[in-house]
């Protein structure tokens, strides 16, 4: 392992991270709802209770306008090709479901609640991912 | 009011992700890469997220109810079966694979071109094959 240190956020990762917090806790105090995403989607493709996940998802696809507003949006880097990125949003899509949460439904909500099945989820998807990682950068590429 | 909150959230949740840097998948890669060159940046993320969620869902929790007076919907299932970890398996796989998790992909839908869309697409494909799996299931 050798760290990135060229790529390395400490701050605007903590920053941005406590701006997630703050989503979560908006949503949990006001709402009494859980801010996990794959559930939100989840439950809009169910028809369940349906307008609050609709702006709930509105506002994510809308933040990076908001975000431009005040300071240029950050360069992403995507060199993933269409058809990989389709497999994988299956895999995310059934996933999820499978374990009722994702990176935010059990990484962020979850750890918070101190649930046990949401830390054994993290472990999992983290694991994999790495797996997934190492996979496709220094095995095949 | 609950939609202006949903709204609110969802805003700030996504403010969040782009100022981190989960919007970007080349960083989720890099810090998914433990093996090569590791960018640690998005554990600070989940650091800063739990470290606010901690207090909002302890209060949560002793409050009983929101502060618009209606029910907290927590949820309590406690069962660490098969189904969550392989569950959580896939998910972990299709993360690393693309750089997206459900929240960044959608907070990109409108900004970041094609990609997002299509993985979004296949991630609603996704959510939809299991809940029709599931249904013939019960």
């Amino acid at each position: 392992m050798i760290i990135d240190w060229a790529h390395f956020t400490p701050l605007a990762s903590l920053a941005g991270g406590a701006l997630i917090g703050l989503a979560a806790a908006i949503l949990v105090l006001f709402n009494g709802k859980i801010a996990g995403v794959s559930g939100i989607l989840g439950g809009l493709i169910a028809k369940q209770q349906a307008a609050w996940r609709w702006v709930f998802i509105i506002g994510l696809v809308i933040s990076p306008f908001i975000y431009g507003l005040v300071q240029p949006l950050p360069s992403t880097e995507n060199q993933t090709s269409l058809l990989v990125l389709l497999i994988a949003g299956v895999l995310v899509g059934i996933g999820t479901t499978a374990s009722s949460g994702c990176t935010s439904g059990h990484g962020v909500c979850g750890l918070s609640r101190g649930s046990l099945r949401s830390l054994v989820a993290t472990l999992s998807f983290m694991f994999a991912g790495f797996v997934a990682v190492f996979i496709v950068r220094h095995l095949i590429g | 009011m609950q939609l202006i909150f949903a709204g609110l959230s969802g805003i700030i949740f996504g403010l969040g992700l782009i100022l981190s840097g989960m919007t970007n998948p080349a960083k989720v890669k890099g810090f998914l890469d433990i093996t090569g060159l590791w960018d640690p940046s998005l554990a600070f993320v989940m650091g800063g997220a739990i470290l606010v969620g901690v207090f909002a869902f302890a209060l949560a929790k002793k409050r009983g109810q929101t502060i618009l007076g209606e029910s907290i919907s927590l949820p309590d299932d406690k069962q660490i079966d098969r189904k969550l970890v392989i569950g959580a398996l896939i998910f972990g796989v299709g993360w690393g694979l693309a750089g997206y998790c459900p929240g960044p992909a959608i907070a990109s839908l409108l900004s970041a071109g094609l990609q997002p869309v299509i993985f979004t697409l296949g991630m609603l494909a996704g959510i939809g094959l299991y809940k029709i799996f599931q249904s013939k299931q019960t």
